[in-house]
């Protein structure tokens, strides 16, 4: 039977200074191992011939007119070709100083690095700045090639004196290689065939030593990470599977495992695990797009951070010192909102302090109090609300984040420490409340099916003397002669009682303190399976959000109740003005049936 | 995990990320076997569901067996199945088989125009109702923001320096330049309104991956990919004016692969058989600047 070819893909990135010779290199590659179509090397050099210009390897990377017109390669282009060991692809990134931020995305999704450095003009600034960018960017795997060597009649001297410059750069910056190698892309010598002229150089081939890299190692050994990407239900022909999808970044996950999420804390158990066209797994993997449903119906979003119980907890918090690079024209500032995408969760950032930026050409420190374009800089960023992540030293992959400004990926970076900051104490409470939180033997379906209704808080809201109160017990009155078990929570059974340590100094703080409790309460009685109405004034989108956090289902339904929504919060239902209590009663009513919390009747 | 798994977990990965982050969604589907390719991860990364329409650009050219193929899967997979056509040009003749244009200008007329005209909603879209197996207008003219298409890294010069999320400014104009990083599985989602993104999950797969894939999981494809008994196969599927088959004798899936790893065809461009790449000396530049896929 005819199977899969089974050889290992690696991708490899090669950079280095601009006119150092990469394209050469890899035009050189793909010549000498025929990985050519047919008819392109006779192509080019006809081309070469039209134009006057003497035929160079690097042109037949050049398949784009323009790029030819300005002479530079400007974008990480992918070059394929193979060995009998393995399928390479060859990113080239360039070297020009202006396209720092392709070097980037080429060295970014490579196992391992080819740095070429031109003999006759020695170490220069990129030379560097590109070993500094490949250490930040975790790439372990490096061979220095020392091109042109044809230059300097490939003289050992020359070449060691490199060599040794280079090794005590790269030392400073903590790579350790031992590979270098000296070659002449323009000639051949040492890069698919070993060279005569450099007699006193007795190891490997560039071909030889990419071929000596190790692929990429899986993460199999570490906990279980799986930033939620998305949540599906897609109710076609009757499915009614919920699914939380994402791609693991590393562990494994199987069945009845116990997820945590993370900030939120919720969790739950694992039900199945989801596949289409195929038997579901025993387990899921490190690399693997998934998807699996939970026993329980909580709420989750995207961006969230699922976690197995036992094993241990992701850092939370809002405040981060980082390392990180700048690529946009304009600078980072200090003051300014930008936007930070760390793996699916997406939230505003601010510089609280810049520590120090980095020359990565020259390793020195100094300071400033904005981040500018191609800077290396440590600094402390305060987050809008709270992400779940590693740090750099321990899972790599999700302690790394990007910056947009106007709408454009303008830099990155990796987390090296979590601090504290001033919600840590109501973060806290949920995360350990959750943690603990004695998941019943009964389900929420099963509660549901006893109780012919779905738990759900309705949240009446508006501006003050609208009738919500009126309205919130006439709603109560109706739902209760229908047979619903439901339950009006006044907002003074709260505030006179579990509120009575706070009530009367509602600043803000003690303001976000009685939502948190007004959750907590609606919490416990959701969890029972009831109907719950509580009525609130011009509740913001912010407070909502607390709310959903706070709570372990979904299901809400917010309700406005007055002409003009006064607030920045997006509702379920809007009724202007209250003709008389049975009419809008009936509305609720209404949407309830639609959304299927309660049933139509026929 | 083999090297398809893994390809096949970034494109879903990819696909994943083009659905949650953008309201008007759609994908490409030439009847092609990439584009084929791409509507079964679709399937595979929302658990069987399409929950996207698919747009199809018909140049009226079309070899009839992609049509009657194009049909079949959107009744049996129950897709949102959408056309778009340059009515104007078929009516006025402006095309190469009419002898009226060059084959790069007909081209133009009908797909890159079309496509334009089709994804920002100017012109009218054909939907497929599955009640009365018919297209009719679809009232749905909201220009798409996304759209997922099945281009690959290996098949020429150009297609070589596409980012998986490729911003388009209004024009469609391709600002090679200035294409924004792509790194850490981050990718260009917040976007300038009047701009829209192309989304290439397959820019790291090879032809033969393309083929390899087909055979693990059983896709269905169009017969004249295969020999079926004259000595010739389609190696790219386009207009039937435009494209010739090449000379094989794969009569099935597993015959293609073998043909592709004896390394027969290593030193022939894929796209050979499509005569107005050989129009366009930038090989296919021009057109893709233009907007053509």
């Amino acid at each position: 039977m005819l199977g899969v070819e089974n050889k290992e893909n690696m991708n490899i990135v090669i950079v280095g200074h601009v006119d150092h010779g990469k394209s050469t290199i890899i035009g050189r590659l793909l010549s000498d191992t025929n990985s050519l179509p047919k008819g392109k090397l006779e192509q080019v050099k006809e081309t070469c011939r039209r134009n006057s210009k003497p035929f160079e390897y690097a042109f037949l990377l050049d398949a784009l007119k323009d790029e030819q017109a300005q002479g530079i390669t400007i974008d990480s282009a992918r070059c394929f070709f193979k060995t009998k060991k393995r399928n390479y692809i060859i990113i080239d990134a360039p070297g020009h100083i202006e396209f720092l931020k392709n070097m980037i995305t080429g060295a970014s999704s490579a196992d391992a690095a080819l740095l070429v450095i031109d003999a006759s003009e020695g170490i220069q600034e990129n030379s560097r700045r590109h070993g500094y960018m490949l250490s930040l960017l975790g790439i372990k795997q490096i061979a220095v090639l020392i091109n042109k060597m044809d230059i300097i009649d490939y003289e050992e001297k020359k070449y060691n004196k490199i060599v040794n410059e280079y090794k005590s750069f790269l030392k400073k910056i903590d790579i350790k290689t031992e590979i270098f190698l000296p070659i002449s892309g323009f000639y051949g010598d040492n890069v698919v065939n070993k060279s005569d002229r450099t007699k006193w150089y007795k190891n490997f081939t560039v071909l030889e030593v990419l071929d000596n890299f190790n692929a990429g190692k899986t993460a199999l050994e570490n906990a279980f990470r799986m930033p939620v990407q998305d949540i599906y239900k897609f109710t076609n022909n009757g499915d009614n599977r919920r699914i939380i999808a994402g791609t693991v970044e590393s562990g494994k996950l199987k069945v009845g495992d116990e997820i945590v999420f993370y900030p939120s804390g919720k969790k739950s158990k694992v039900k199945s695990l989801e596949v289409f066209n195929a038997e579901p797994p025993e387990t899921v993997s490190a690399g693997e797009s998934v998807g699996f449903t939970l026993k329980d119906q909580i709420y989750v979003k995207r961006g969230e951070l699922a976690v197995i119980h036992e094993q241990e907890k992701p850092k939370v918090t809002s405040r981060i010192k980082v390392n990180m690079f700048w690529l946009s024209k304009d600078p980072m500032i200090i003051d300014k909102e930008y936007l930070l995408k760390i793996n699916t969760a997406k939230v505003f950032a601010k510089i609280e302090k810049i520590n120090k930026i980095i020359d990565a050409s020259t390793l020195e420190d100094f300071e400033k109090n904005e981040i500018e374009r191609h800077d290396v800089a440590e600094c402390i960023l305060k987050l809008e609300r709270a992400i779940a992540f590693n740090l750099a030293n321990e899972i790599i992959s999700i302690s790394r984040f990007v910056i947009i400004d106007n709408y454009e990926i303008s830099g990155g970076g990796i987390i090296t420490e979590a601090l504290e900051d001033k919600q840590s104490w109501v973060r806290d409470k949920i995360l350990l409340r959750n943690y603990k939180w004695e998941i019943s033997e009964i389900t929420n379906d099963e509660r549901a099916e006893k109780y012919n209704q779905k738990a759900t808080l309705i949240l009446i809201t508006g501006k003050k003397d609208v009738g919500k109160k009126n309205l919130a017990k006439a709603l109560e009155y109706q739902l209760f002669k229908d047979g619903k078990i439901v339950y009006f929570l006044g907002i003074g059974n709260v505030l006179y009682g579990i509120d009575a340590d706070i009530k009367g100094m509602m600043n803000n703080k003690e303001n976000v303190e009685h939502l948190r409790r007004l959750a907590e309460v609606s919490n416990i009685l959701l969890d029972a399976g009831i109907i719950l109405i509580v009525t609130a004034v011009e509740l913001t989108q912010n407070d909502l959000e607390l709310i959903k956090a706070t709570i372990n289902t979904d299901r809400i339904e917010t309700i406005w109740i007055g002409d003009e929504i006064t607030s920045d919060i997006h509702v379920d239902l809007h009724l202007p003005v209250i003709k008389s209590e049975e009419d809008t009663v009936n509305k609720i009513k209404n949407l309830l049936q639609e959304k299927g919390i309660i049933f139509k009747p026929f | 995990m083999n090297h398809l798994r893994k390809l096949e977990n970034k494109s879903i990965f990819i696909i994943r990320e083009a659905y949650s982050q953008f309201k008007n969604l759609c994908a490409l589907w030439s009847i092609g076997k990439d584009s084929t390719v791409i509507l079964w991860l679709i399937r595979k990364a929302f658990f069987g569901h399409v929950p996207i329409p698919l747009v199809h650009i018909d140049t009226s050219f079309k070899i009839p067996e992609m049509i009657q193929y194009r049909d079949r899967l959107a009744l049996e997979w129950n897709l949102n199945m959408i056309y778009g056509i340059n009515k104007d040009a078929l009516k006025k003749k402006d095309t190469f088989p009419d002898k009226n244009v060059s084959r790069l200008q007909c081209c133009k007329n009908l797909k890159t125009e079309a496509l334009k005209n089709t994804l920002n909603g100017t012109w009218a879209r054909y939907r497929f109702n599955h009640d009365t197996k018919k297209y009719e207008i679809d009232k749905n003219n909201e220009p798409y923001t996304g759209v997922i298409l099945g281009v690959r890294a290996d098949e020429e010069g150009s297609r070589s320096k596409e980012r998986y999320f490729s911003p388009r400014d209004r024009y469609n104009d391709w600002i090679l330049e200035d294409q924004p990083p792509e790194f850490w599985n981050q990718y260009k989602t917040d976007f300038a309104p009047g701009t829209h993104v192309r989304i290439h999950p397959l820019l790291d797969w090879t032809e033969l991956n393309i083929w390899e894939y087909i055979e693990l999981e059983k896709i269905p494809t169009v017969s004249l990919y295969y020999n079926m008994g004259d000595g010739k196969r389609y190696r790219s599927l386009g207009c039937w004016p435009c494209t010739s088959p090449v000379e094989s004798d794969a009569k099935n899936v597993k015959e293609i692969i073998e043909e592709l790893r004896t390394g027969r065809f290593s030193n022939i461009a894929e796209r050979s058989g499509r005569e107005q790449d050989k129009e366009d000396m930038g090989g296919l530049e021009q057109l893709r600047r233009d907007g053509y896929m």
